[in-house]
């Protein structure tokens, strides 16, 4: 009894030490935040510095961190609306109906689910250029009403819950159709948008290569492109003022985490059962 | 029961419509610019059709094989620490005899670099690894661990290796939850019975516990092979866009993205988007294969 006792008391210790590590760069990006361009070529610390908002100052002159933050925000909420509510639609009909080449659209799914988006990214930047949508947000956008993957999920979600028997009460009631996808279909598929859009907006938000690709003004671009563009601007030669950058794309995304972080992670265990 | 409707066209047209305008059209738009010299600029009507001229260019490339090379490297290293760290807490996390408390908090915590910007990070490291006033040598230095700075993204090996690692670190906790997930959803009676038999640990793991994480193992390897393969943000930002030192940062996706947007080469930059397509096939069956061939036997 001892000895795992002993061991335990280790284990834990190990675990700590691993958290530890882990929020190292973190810390040293919070920290750094807060001190003079000078004060972190001189070396590091552990306690904060009183250079934060000189820091802020330097870096809004350049850089507008929150006009990035509010892009991103405008982006990936798009992008989850459109991609819960289409692929509803696509799930309802799906499973609801017959209809010819059900099983064409199905398997269409399946492969595209394995195609690397790269794939398609030189023809989505030309299309959007003949479309005149090129440094627009909308080929960031449309694309979340066509999401194969989601519309899966949502397919087998609605399988195993939505009873039949109530979508027949409502057209003997003469409920539309589409009044039955509002009122019944989407309140049952509630806890599938949840978690789906939960990961529909980590992903938007995180995305890289197609703003990048998209966007050419400095005042459309999301966050990660902000990011990517700290380097070269002038903000790179105050360090404090960097690391302050990074910490304000960062920190916010943190602090939503706590909040959600045991319905992410419920979600991501029953995934991977299932799947 | 299922019935036919008019609607249900309605229904699914804007998906069908968006999902053949914006998915299909762009890749099949892609594979025809590979078969020609089109620079991206100009329009497609002033390129020439080359034919395979760009998939023989393909095929004969050092660059191409340098960034297969670089990004296989990095993602094997990274897979290696990724898994063996998910796969002992998972273990540690599972074990019966321990019991160990906060899982909840724990999971949170590893899983939290997951969701933070990949640009974020790596910008956050180009400055922590930086040679000269990088938080990393001040901290090595002033415990005394190295004489004078090193420089860390200098050296193919060290960059690399810190590709990986940083991967590693943003992703063992996604790995841990699924592997925790599916160990958690084995039967007792199999450990019961295996103690009962006197199997020890090692036994109980490698003829229970492997065996009956095998699907979970498959999505996981296969997720992780995908993801891998298309690793873009964190080498294209850690250093200078391009895959310096030497190259040794340039993968598949980075080349392809550097090709056709800052070298104008669209007709070169698909031929790669395909060659990156027709690798990932190849990988995912190949893993799939060799998963399953056992259990045929």
């Amino acid at each position: 009894m001892n000895k795992i006792r002993f061991a335990k008391l280790f284990i834990y210790l190990a675990l700590i030490l691993l958290v530890v590590i882990c929020f190292i760069p973190f810390y040293m990006m919070v920290i750094n935040a807060t001190r003079t361009n000078s004060e972190i070529l001189q070396g590091f610390s552990l306690v904060p510095g009183t250079a934060i908002l000189d820091n802020y100052t330097t870096l809004i002159s350049y850089m507008d961190v929150w006009r990035g933050f509010l892009n991103s925000l405008t982006v990936a909420v798009s992008v989850t609306i459109l991609n819960a509510y289409f692929s509803a639609l696509t799930a309802f009909a799906l499973v609801v109906y017959h209809f010819k080449w059900k099983n064409v659209i199905f398997v269409t799914f399946i492969v595209m689910m394995m195609v690397p988006g790269q794939l398609g990214l030189i023809g989505l930047y030309d299309l959007s250029e003949a479309l005149g949508m090129l440094d627009t947000y909308w080929p960031l956008i449309i694309p979340a009403i066509a999401a194969p993957f989601t519309v899966f999920f949502f397919r087998q979600y609605l399988i195993t819950t939505m009873p039949m028997s109530l979508l027949e009460a409502g057209r003997i009631d003469g409920a539309s159709e589409m009044h039955m996808f509002h009122r019944i279909v989407i309140p049952i598929l509630m806890p599938a948008i949840a978690t789906m859009g939960i990961f529909t907006f980590i992903g938007s938000w995180n995305n890289y290569i197609t703003p990048l690709v998209i966007l050419r003004s400095p005042e459309l671009f999301t966050l990660p492109v902000m990011m990517g563009a700290l380097r070269g601007s002038p903000v790179a030669t105050n360090l404090g003022a960097m690391y302050l950058g990074i910490a304000i794309s960062v920190v916010p995304i943190m602090i939503a985490f706590l909040f959600l972080s045991r319905y992410i992670i419920n979600s991501i265990s029953a995934g991977a059962v299932k799947g | 029961m299922a019935k036919t409707h008019r609607k249900a066209y309605l229904f699914i047209a804007p998906f069908v419509i968006v999902f053949l305008i914006f998915n299909i059209y762009p890749i099949f738009l892609t594979f025809y610019y590979s078969l020609t010299n089109y620079s991206g600029m100009g329009g497609i009507a002033n390129a020439e059709f080359i034919g395979i001229a760009n998939y023989a260019r393909l095929i004969t490339d050092a660059y191409f094989y340098e960034a297969f090379l670089n990004t296989i490297k990095i993602w094997g290293f990274n897979f290696i620490v990724q898994m063996l760290i998910a796969l002992g807490l998972a273990l540690l996390f599972s074990d019966i005899r321990l019991k160990l408390k906060g899982v909840g908090v724990f999971r949170a915590l590893f899983y939290l670099p997951n969701i933070i910007t990949i640009a974020s990070v790596a910008i956050l490291f180009n400055i922590l690894l930086d040679w000269n006033h990088g938080a990393l040598n001040q901290l090595l230095l002033s415990f005394g661990f190295i004489d004078s700075p090193i420089n860390w993204l200098n050296s193919p090996t060290y960059a690399q290796s810190a590709v990986a690692l940083i991967g590693a670190w943003m992703w063992f906790g996604n790995s841990f939850i699924i592997l925790l997930a599916g160990i958690s959803g084995i039967s007792r009676d199999y450990y019961e019975a295996a103690l009962i038999d006197g199997a020890n640990w090692w036994k109980s793991f490698t003829n229970i516990t492997l065996p009956q994480l095998k699907p979970i193992l498959l999505y996981v390897l296969i997720t992780s092979i995908i993801g891998g393969l298309q690793l873009f943000d964190l080498p294209m930002l850690l250093t200078d866009t391009r895959g310096a030192p030497q190259g040794s940062l340039n993968t598949m996706v980075l080349y392809l993205y550097n090709q056709a947007f800052k070298y104008n080469n669209f007709g070169y930059g698909a031929t790669l988007a395909y060659g990156l397509f027709i690798i990932t096939v190849l990988f995912s069956a190949v893993t799939f294969r060799a998963m399953y061939r056992k259990e045929v036997r």
